[in-house]
């Protein structure tokens, strides 16, 4: 019977110059598991590498000689002494190691808990590891079994819900102000990573025109021409409040770009449609007095912060049901796993066989009337006897070494070829 | 009779529960019940009222007990006009416990028909009565996307993203769809009030008589004409909208309720206790 192993290292264990020096790309990957699966006690592999962990998923015959060629073989593929990194590894096995890939897949053991990548990382992680055919029966059934409960972790549970970060947080307010985007004007005042960001966010939820102010005017229609906007000069701004619904202010101005009188002599022309203020600046571009005025609404990057730190805690809480999900997969996954030893198999087989010929015989004899009691027991004995028969061979082939080391794959096709897996 | 409104009474209060339920789970089915068990209580209050149709012969709205189960009968059926167009789930928390309070205050009045002079059955009352409803009962729905925006736009302005917050539309929506309401109710009114002009004629002899239930009714139009008026043209929205949806709905309540309680009238009869 093999057992299921996981190794590896995240970024609870191993800092980031660690994890950097043993990841490995996707070409190395693929040298990786083939020469892995070359080790001896080795029987399936797959290796997920990203840049938070760095993890083995492997099943043997025997645990430590697989682990310790593990090690040895990414000590000499990385030249790193095993000494420097054998501190950050953690081994898993048995139902430890399928409780750790359910979590990881589920993104419950994420630096980030609820980051949707980390399932896509896996599910390339095990095409690799389908294409080099490192992966066999019970690697099959974990990842399938994985994959499904990552899948029910993010609907059952609101571990996805709700931006944790400033630009999607502040895209999720503005939906809370204006409902659906689309046709929404966005003006950008200044420039920087988040904000243009945060743009990007917009443009993808089809808001309608943008329009970029920028204190420099050259930068501003470089910054348009990639939004496909249009560039204005910081003195139109006041004209440019009476159109657009959404600013996204980050200037390095030291004063206000945008004070409360300015907004509300628009409101009147503005026919009191609602206008929101982003302001990633610090010091503050937009007054937060304009915060108070009717129908308009101003979020400063604590504000932002605050909303996260929020969402945070939220998907925090959820992680507690996620961990249930994970439970209740692993104890039926358990299930399975035990089910592939020889004997259960075995039992399972005979019985299915057993109800189906008691069934036909008690069938048959209602009809025969006629038989003498000693008749019947003479069928009956003749049918126990050809289920002996009938099981000796299957039984001898799958306890003993008929099956070359390969047990498990004719034990799993066994269950399907008689259907005993329900 | 008496067992209708309870069985109606029942299915009220279960879909109360259904959208309660929905409130703080947050699952679709429970949303799904909920609507369901108030179409179930709708179709039982219509069958209450066309027995009574049946038995007198004209619209059952004679004393509080049947008035009172017509006004839970128009907030169930436009609600579930509004659920379908909308689909602004959150407000069933509204309108299903509203329309199982009403229906219970409904079945604890006196079922007495009060003695009624000079009435003459004819298609203008039937018009009058039944828009006047259902124009009352969108103006009831305005009302509580009204507390609902105010709700809403505190916790975006003072930047307090509690429960509600999560749960409520957008400001968008709750501003378009009470705007909605206000304008099908204003119109319901205005038909609901030329028709009983029409019938006062017809049966009085004279438009207007001064009655305080004209006097407030016409205050109640007025007041919803302004805030029309000054959405159209001065782009009255949001906040103020949502403020004047609320005051409206306040006046409408006392020319409902307070102008029977505390003065005379021809309409007194209906609707006093």
């Amino acid at each position: 019977m093999f057992d299921i192993v996981l190794l590896g290292l995240n970024h609870k264990t191993a800092p980031v110059a660690l994890r950097e020096l043993l990841a490995f790309s996707k070409e190395e990957a693929v040298t990786v598991l083939q020469n892995l699966q070359k080790c001896p006690d080795m029987n399936e592999v797959m290796l997920i590498s990203t840049c938070n962990r760095v993890e083995v998923l492997l099943t043997t015959s025997n645990t430590i000689n697989a682990v310790n060629s593990v090690k040895t073989y990414i000590s000499e593929f990385k030249k790193i002494p095993i000494s420097q990194f054998e501190s950050a590894l953690y081994v898993h096995d048995g139902e430890e190691a399928v409780r750790h890939i359910f979590r990881v897949a589920s993104s419950l053991d994420s630096m980030m808990i609820g980051e949707p990548q980390i399932l896509g990382q896996i599910k390339d992680a095990y095409l690799t590891a389908i294409l080099k055919k490192t992966s066999g029966v019970i690697l099959n059934r974990l990842l399938h079994k994985t994959f499904f409960v990552a899948k029910r972790v993010r609907t059952e549970t609101g571990i996805g819900d709700h931006a944790v970060s400033i630009s999607y947080a502040a895209i999720e307010l503005a939906r809370k102000i204006f409902g659906d985007l689309e046709g929404k004007k966005v003006l950008l005042v200044g420039a920087g990573e988040m904000a243009e960001l945060a743009v990007e966010h917009l443009i993808r939820n089809r808001v309608g025109e943008v329009f970029v102010a920028n204190r420099t005017f050259e930068r501003g229609v470089e910054l348009s021409n990639r939004f496909k906007g249009k560039a204005i000069r910081i003195e139109e701004i006041p004209d440019c409040l009476k159109v657009v619904d959404i600013i996204i202010s980050s200037t390095g101005s030291p004063n206000f770009v945008i004070v409360r009188d300015q907004v509300k002599g628009v409101m009147r022309s503005r026919r009191n449609r609602p206008i929101f203020f982003i302001d990633i600046a610090v010091p503050r571009d937009i007054d937060p007095d304009i915060n108070r005025l009717n129908n308009s609404y101003v979020y400063d990057i604590d504000d932002l912060k605050g909303v996260i730190e929020e969402n945070i805690k939220d998907r925090n809480k959820e992680s507690i049901k996620g961990e249930r999900i994970v439970d209740e997969a692993v104890i039926s996954f358990r299930q399975w796993y035990e089910s592939l030893g020889a004997v259960p198999t075995i039992v399972a087989l005979r019985n299915k066989i057993d109800t189906i010929a008691r069934t036909e015989v008690d069938k048959t004899l209602q009809s025969l009337n006629h038989l003498a009691d000693n008749d019947r027991q003479a069928i009956y004995r003749m049918t126990n006897s050809l289920i002996n028969k009938i099981m000796h061979d299957p039984t001898l082939f799958l306890k003993n070494n008929g099956c070359h080391g390969d047990r498990v794959t004719y034990i799993d096709l066994t269950r399907k070829l008689f259907k005993l897996d329900d | 009779m008496e067992f209708v409104i309870i069985v109606t009474i029942f299915f009220y209060l279960m879909s109360t529960a259904g959208y309660f339920a929905y409130l703080f789970l947050q699952k679709n089915y429970l949303n799904r019940v909920g609507y369901f068990l108030l179409i179930a209580g709708f179709l039982c209050n219509s069958a209450a009222i066309f027995y009574g149709f049946l038995k007198s012969g004209h619209i059952p709205v004679h004393n509080l007990h049947e008035t009172l189960v017509i006004v839970g009968w128009s907030i169930a059926g436009v609600f579930i006009i509004f659920q379908y167009k909308f689909n602004l789930r959150i407000l069933g928390i509204y309108a299903a416990p509203l329309a199982t309070i009403v229906m219970v205050f409904a079945s604890q009045v006196s079922s007495e028909p009060a003695q009624i002079k000079n009435i003459v059955n004819n298609c203008w009352l039937i018009f009058h009565i039944i828009s006047i409803f259902i124009g009352e009962a969108f103006f009831i729905l305005a009302g509580g996307l009204g507390f609902m925006y105010l709700a809403q736009e505190h916790a975006i302005k003072a930047k307090k993203h509690g429960f509600f917050f999560r749960r409520l539309p957008s400001l968008e929506l709750l501003d378009t769809a009470g705007y909605t309401c206000i304008v099908v109710g204003f119109t319901m009114l205005t038909i609901g009030l030329a028709t009983g002009l029409v019938y006062a004629k017809m049966v009085w002899g004279k438009f207007w008589g001064w009655d305080p239930k004209e006097v407030w009714s016409c205050i109640t139009w007025l007041l919803y004409a302004a805030l029309l008026h000054e959405r159209l043209t001065a782009g009255w929205r949001g906040r103020k909208a949502a403020i004047m949806a609320i005051i409206g709905l306040a006046v409408l309540l006392f020319t409902f309720f307070g102008v029977n309680f505390f003065l005379k009238g021809h309409h007194g009869e209906f609707t006093r206790l």
